[in-house]
């Protein structure tokens, strides 16, 4: 590639990059730091209530009293996208590995059906959750057939939520998992075996160990839309516990707050890129060990 | 040979790849101590079989017994018996330490001692100053040495190993077919060592079994394998020989007499001949004698091609219609040289030449 190229030619991405990415951060950070317009949007200023808002209220006398009720929506965000992102990497390990024992053909065809799911909306596929899910729907059906009387109500539970972000990020999971196990040599895996090591140890020491970057990359990819996640909450959570995404679209819909919402994507934004950093460095280590 | 035990049992094993059959029935034994070697062309089921002793294939009809038990059905992970693969499977995330010391904690040994044999397992291979490295950081020989000694160190029953050889550059596969031969007394294991290479099997083996087509063709020490074929596909397989078709006039115990186009009824040992017909008379270039070194009953040839190699010299010759491979070791004078064109007697020790069924 000649120099010119290199940098003439790299200007589409570039602007690209600057229209959809840099500016509306930039332009999220000003907001968040902008003052609340008496009818909703906001003005430009440089104030920092927004972000004081997180941690603490103003109470009667203008005094400020702290109040953790953001921060628990924040660990509870976190604390759901783990679960979400542990339940897919569970479940993912072993549906990529069976795949990848599957002839060429069958695992060209399998590896479309995972991906098939994002060929519909994601409206459609919470929704679809939420007949399955809901008032004599599928899960009830099942529950009352194997003899259960009282059907205690999927719907709007902790579960449902953590169903519908499973169902909805697993496909980030198996696909970068798949490309991990795929490459291994399965001469590895009998020489596990060879060596009187049983499944679970051929497993734990040589199959998680050698695949561990797609692990890693596949919990990455769930766990970070996990965080920002809007509908699994709002439709199959009933919106009874607040999380993250649906804090940020509140402030900026019904309580017209845009400066506290902009802050809240901050925080959020600075989380993502807390992962992100984290794993660089794993990542860095890793080469270095392996140098 | 006296009377030992079998390490190994492969009783009436046949091996299915859906309407493919890749093993036919296969009956042998292994004994115990031995240096076994599988030898076949490629294809004829030889990783197949190493495969269902180990566990990773199970045997479609048939029983494997190892040392009096029958295995058939335990896993492989239960099974006394370790492989070297073919190219090496060493665990790469693990160091030389840790990929020997795998097994050991598998089998639950503590830490001293696996500490004491995964030390003691990387001097008996001369490795012992890389026991930190990664396999990535190791030549192929090296890497071959570790392979062996991660296999060794259990102290499996039966020790497998599919063609470890032949990922190595020519001069290594020398010195690494002395050094087996020398793990192999010095542990006392049983070894079953898979090749197709028959200069390796025929080297290295205390007795050869000769696949060929999902069969076992024969089985016996290199030299009896060698001198001494039981089938044409043996006889051919196995170093170079000359085949002449034939007709058996009669047959006598162990020995037939037959006629073939060379035009002398020649009376050699027999196997596969039922009675008087078509069969092949076997005879190795290296048997056949020109002109003084012209054995029994002799007639006259000509020289048509002369290939020189130093010890020998390889000539074809033909002799009543039919042409014959002759290989002769070079005299220490250059008298007596033959040239394409001569006239030669030719002839040989009916002793030496096998009569072979069709
Ligand atoms: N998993 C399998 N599915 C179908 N056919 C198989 C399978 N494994 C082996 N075969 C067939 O069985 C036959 C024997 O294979 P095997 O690998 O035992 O040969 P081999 O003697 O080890 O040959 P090579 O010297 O080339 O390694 C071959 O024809 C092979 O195509
Ligand atoms: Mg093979």
């Amino acid at each position: 590639m000649s120099k010119g190229f290199r940098i003439w030619g790299l200007v589409p991405a570039w602007a690209l990059m600057l229209l959809t990415l840099i500016l509306p951060i930039f332009i999220v950070a000003g907001v968040s730091v902008g003052e609340r317009g008496a009818y909703g949007g906001f003005e430009w200023s440089f104030d920092l209530t927004a972000y004081r808002q997180i941690l603490f209220t103003l109470g009667w006398t203008d005094e400020l009293e702290f109040d953790p009720k953001y921060l628990i929506i924040i660990a509870r965000t976190l604390g759901y996208a783990a679960g979400a992102t542990a339940i897919s990497l569970l479940l993912a390990l072993p549906v990529a590995y069976w795949i990848s024992l599957q002839s060429a053909r069958d695992k060209a065809l399998l590896i479309y059906l995972v991906t098939l799911p994002f060929w519909v909306s994601m409206i459609v596929r919470v929704y679809a959750w939420l007949i399955i899910l809901g008032n004599d729907g599928m899960a009830e059906t099942v529950y009352r057939f194997f003899g259960g009387s009282d059907v205690p109500g999927f719907l709007f539970t902790p579960g449902a939520m953590l169903v519908g972000m499973v169902y909805s990020y697993i496909p980030l999971m198996i696909l970068p998992v798949y490309a991990a196990v795929e490459k291994l040599d399965p001469a590895l895996i009998e020489a596990s075996h060879d060596l009187y090591g049983s499944r679970w140890t051929a497993l734990r020491r040589v199959i998680i160990p050698l695949a561990s970057p797609g692990l890693v990359g596949g919990s990455i990819l769930v766990f970070v839309p996990c965080l920002g996640t809007v509908l699994e909450p709002m439709l199959l959570g009933g919106g009874r516990q607040l999380m993250m995404g649906t804090l940020i679209q509140n402030q900026f819909g019904g309580a017209r707050d845009w400066p506290f919402g902009a802050a809240i994507a901050m925080v959020l934004l600075v989380l993502v890129v807390l992962v992100l950093i984290l794993n660089a460095r794993r990542a860095t280590r890793q080469l270095e060990v392996q140098a | 040979m006296q009377k030992r035990l079998s390490a190994i049992e492969i009783i009436g094993v046949s091996k299915q790849f859906g309407d493919f059959t890749a093993l036919h029935q296969v009956d042998f034994r292994i004994l115990q101590n031995e240096f076994f070697t599988l030898l076949g062309p490629s294809g004829c089921g030889k990783t197949t079989l190493l495969r269902m002793i180990a566990g990773f294939e199970s045997p479609s009809r048939g029983t494997i017994l190892l040392n009096g038990k029958d295995i058939s059905d335990s896993p492989a992970h239960k099974r006394r018996v370790n492989t070297v693969f073919q190219n090496y499977a060493l665990f790469p995330h693990m160091t030389l330490s840790q990929n020997i010391a795998f097994g050991l904690e598998n089998l639950g040994w503590e830490r001293g001692k696996i500490r004491a044999r995964v030390g003691e397992m990387l001097e008996m291979v001369h490795m012992s100053q890389f026991a930190a490295r990664k396999p990535d950081q190791l030549s192929g020989g090296q890497r071959q040495r570790i392979a062996l000694a991660r296999a060794l160190a259990p102290g499996p029953e039966v020790l497998l190993l599919d063609e470890p050889l032949s990922a190595l550059d020519l001069k290594l596969r020398q010195s690494m077919r002395d050094e087996l031969r020398r793990l192999q007394r010095e542990t006392g294991i049983t070894f079953v060592f898979v090749t197709h290479d028959q200069e390796e099997a025929l080297d290295m083996s205390d007795r050869i079994a000769v696949m060929g087509n999902g069969h076992v063709q024969q089985i016996g020490a290199p030299d009896e394998i060698y001198e001494a074929p039981q089938n044409r596909f043996v006889a051919d397989f196995i170093g170079e020989t000359n085949f002449l078709d034939g007709e058996v006039v009669s047959v006598e115990g162990g020995h037939a007499t037959i006629r073939t186009a060379l035009g002398i009824d020649i009376t050699a040992a027999q196997s596969g001949v039922q009675g008087p017909g078509p069969a092949v008379l076997s005879i190795r270039p290296e048997k056949i004698g020109l002109d003084a070194r012209a054995e029994g009953e002799t007639r006259s040839g000509r020289i048509v091609s002369r290939n020189y190699m130093g010890g020998f010299t390889h000539y074809t010759v033909e002799a009543g219609g039919v042409s014959l491979r002759v290989s002769q070791r070079n005299a220490q004078s250059r008298q007596g040289r033959l040239d394409v064109g001569d006239e030669v007697r030719l002839g040989f020790a009916a002793e030496n030449a096998r009569v072979l069924g069709q």
